[in-house]
């Protein structure tokens, strides 16, 4: 399942790009992106586990973007 | 500005206000009789009202594992400068990093928002006819085949056929096309176009996530998912620059001091110059930003460019290989050879017309249709109308000229030949050879490249009309514009008979053509030609999908032409052009060139300065002041240099 959200206050790019690194390391992520540019977010993962994988992206962007917020 | 930022400017006004009067007091020598900790507990204060942040996201960032972040580096920069008793370089570097940030992080918005604003076409609400009440729904609630209003001025919100109301769209934000379109009762319509002046009813026809505007709304969204070369390298080295600068600083700061003795004081300084040019912040925004506002220059004249590495493809395309019909030409068939035999040409054109008047075959609609353009142009239409029309019964409410079917009777069609009908009581044929054949009319056989309509009056062979494909205004300075471009070659493929096809290529000034081809063909052709190419230079295919969608997306770069082509060709391709016109697609080139210039400017640019500044740095040359203009100043002047992309023409 593929699936956008709208982030706020991403500030940083640089964040953007460690914050797309960390997502795609995270298990049963297919893919993700995370666009500095249009403020958004798109993440591929497993159907069953997508509850389960959103909460750990969560827990991994506030580590690395502590401002950032994820809209669901 | 938002809220946020203009916090962050009050407190760097403050800071300011407290730093300026301490420094003159300082440079005046009226610290000297202070004890340390007395000056110290003084600069502390602007520090803490500039950087407390920093310092609160660098403890954090420490407690999540993220210790190579800017603020980290910012932090410990700034207390290292505390560390050998530079109180003023410390809040002042604080201070300029946190006017840059601000700057940067309004530069950056101000952008991603003039981007946005291009891409401003979706429509916030449809209207739905309720007991003759209109309601305002959300566009993704319309169900295919209920019926909304669209009042003038408004957004188109759904695809649709328009049922009644007649009125000039505006289509310029899709494509870029200044001159408004007419749409009647009968047309289709397509959503995120802009109504003019009246009220159209609309049957919707595709569903808000089927329609154009979600669909090119999605396409811009991913294309900056789809990342080019560049920038993929500029977020590798960014993985390594900073660990690498960093320890870089470590070394200065502990190596040289052992080695050479002397004080630590003069290294740490050093060090921490070393630490705020450490983040490379100038790179990672502002490749990004430079290739978006290459896609955001290119749609707003129509063209969409699915991601940042279709554009850097764009900027290295030496051939371009064109499909013909849809592409080049028209695909629309039109009358270019009159040749009568024994009879004027307007009899001849008249007759046929008539013959064909009741026929749906698109080939008697091009008749029909030269008919009509050639009255209106002789101008003898206008007087006959004066003079034998006064009620004007003749020509439809248009003021187009018609027919006068009233002169013909018996009108049938033999499929696979033609027609055959009586006009003013005569018998005329009208068709292929087969049917003069059939007929037993000696009739001289026509050569010309297209489809060749024979006629007969009373048994007598009259002349011939070639119809064929007409070339799309602008095919021809659109093969020009990319030559200068500095596209090598220019290649023409289609599946029409070899005279049509060269005669074509011959007008259009293309440098190869390959004709009759099947559409497997087309994929071996195109397979040559990237044979041929292998290395850098890149192979581009621009055709309308009908059959060749494979095409598309084997060539490096599919271009499809988005308002005929099919939903497959605009899956399949690359790059899309909105309006079908084939001269946007050097305009598109000319962008990305542009864009990859400013991204190389920028990278040797910021990555010049950055070298430099940190040699100078521990040479010894260099002080702070350098050191925030190499990270702060660098990312900002490159963030305005990105900026240019958007406004390429």
């Amino acid at each position: 399942m593929k699936k956008k959200f709208k982030l706020e206050d991403l500030d940083c790019a640089n964040c953007a790009a460690k914050m797309e690194d960390a997502i795609k390391k995270i298990e049963g992520v297919a893919n993700a992106s995370v666009s500095f540019m249009t403020q958004k977010m798109v993440i591929e993962a497993d159907d069953a586990r997508f509850d389960e994988i959103m909460k750990e992206v969560v827990s991994v962007c506030a580590k690395v973007e502590p401002d950032c917020k994820i809209l669901m | 500005m938002n809220k946020k930022q203009k916090m962050m400017l009050a407190r760097i006004i403050a800071a300011f206000v407290i730093y300026i009067p301490l420094m003159i007091a300082d440079k005046a020598g009226s610290f000297e009789r202070l004890s340390w900790p007395v000056t110290f507990c003084l600069y502390l204060v602007p520090y803490l009202v500039a950087g407390w942040d920093i310092i609160y996201k660098a403890a954090r960032g420490i407690k999540n594992g993220q210790v190579f972040d800017e603020n980290f580096l910012m932090a410990v920069a700034t207390f290292g400068a505390f560390g050998v008793q530079e109180y003023s370089e410390a809040v002042a570097v604080m201070l300029f990093y946190q006017v840059g940030e601000l700057f940067q992080s309004y530069a950056v918005n101000r952008s991603r928002q003039s981007i946005a604003d291009l891409m401003d076409i979706c429509p916030e609400y449809a209207n739905i006819e309720e007991d003759g009440k209109l309601r305002q729904v959300d566009p993704d609630d319309v169900p295919v085949g209920s019926v909304i209003v669209v009042k003038p001025g408004e957004r188109i919100p759904l695809d649709g056929k328009v049922i009644s109301g007649e009125s000039m769209v505006d289509t310029s934000a899709l494509t870029g096309e200044s001159v408004p379109r007419r749409a009647r009762p009968g047309d289709e319509i397509i959503s995120g176009c802009v109504n003019g002046s009246g009220l159209l009813r609309v049957e919707v026809t595709k569903e808000f996530d089927d329609s154009t505007v979600s669909r090119i709304l999605e396409l811009v969204e991913n294309a900056s998912s789809k990342k080019a070369k560049v920038e993929n390298f500029i977020t590798r080295f960014a993985r390594y620059y900073t660990p690498a600068v960093v320890a870089a600083a470590v070394f200065l700061a502990v190596i040289p001091p052992l080695a050479l003795g002397g004080g630590f004081g003069e290294w740490i300084r050093r060090a921490c110059i070393f630490l705020v040019i450490s983040c490379p912040c100038a790179l990672v925004i502002s490749v990004p930003l430079s290739f978006f506002g290459g896609i955001g220059a290119a749609s707003r004249i129509g063209v969409l460019v699915k991601g940042g590495n279709y554009l850097e493809a764009l900027s290295e395309m030496a051939v371009i290989v064109f499909d013909k019909t849809g592409t080049l030409t028209k695909g629309e068939f039109k009358v270019s050879e009159i040749s009568p035999e024994g009879v004027s040409e307007e009899d001849l054109l008249e007759t046929a017309a008539l013959a064909e008047g009741y026929s749906d075959h698109p080939i008697s609609k091009s008749i029909r249709d030269a008919w009509t353009e050639r009255q209106k142009r002789s101008g003898s239409f206008l007087d006959t109308v004066a003079r034998f029309d006064p009620l004007g019964t003749k020509a439809d409410p248009d003021g187009q000229p018609a027919l006068d079917l009233k002169r013909v009777r018996d009108a049938q069609e033999i499929s696979g030949h033609g027609v055959c009908a009586l006009v003013d009581g005569k018998q005329v044929l009208a068709g292929n050879e087969k049917l003069m054949k059939a007929h037993d009319i000696a009739c001289a056989p026509c050569t010309a490249a297209g489809t060749t309509v024979y006629l007969a009056r009373e048994g007598r062979f009259i002349g011939t009309i070639v119809i064929s494909d007409t070339i799309k205004e602008g095919a021809k300075e659109a093969i020009e514009a990319l030559k200068q471009a500095g596209v090598k070659k220019t290649v023409m493929l289609t599946g029409d008979k070899k005279a049509v096809g060269e005669a074509v290529a011959a007008r259009l000034g293309l440098d190869e053509v390959h004709t009759e081809l099947l559409p497997g063909d087309k994929v071996t052709e195109v397979e040559k030609l990237l044979e041929a190419e292998k290395g850098k230079e890149k192979v581009a295919f621009a055709g309308d999908g009908i059959n060749d969608a494979p095409v598309l997306s084997r060539a490096d770069i599919g271009i499809a032409m988005g308002s005929m082509g099919s939903d497959a060709a605009i899956e399949a391709a690359d790059v899309v052009l909105m309006d079908d016109d084939p001269r946007k697609i050097a305009a598109v080139v000319r962008i990305s060139r542009k864009t990859m210039m400013i991204v190389k400017e920028n990278i040797v640019f910021a990555l010049a300065v950055k070298a430099l500044v940190l040699l100078m740095g521990a040479a010894g040359a260099a002080t702070m002041w350098e050191a925030v203009f190499a990270d702060v100043g660098v990312s900002v002047i490159a963030i305005l240099n990105a900026m240019r992309a958007l406004r390429t023409k």
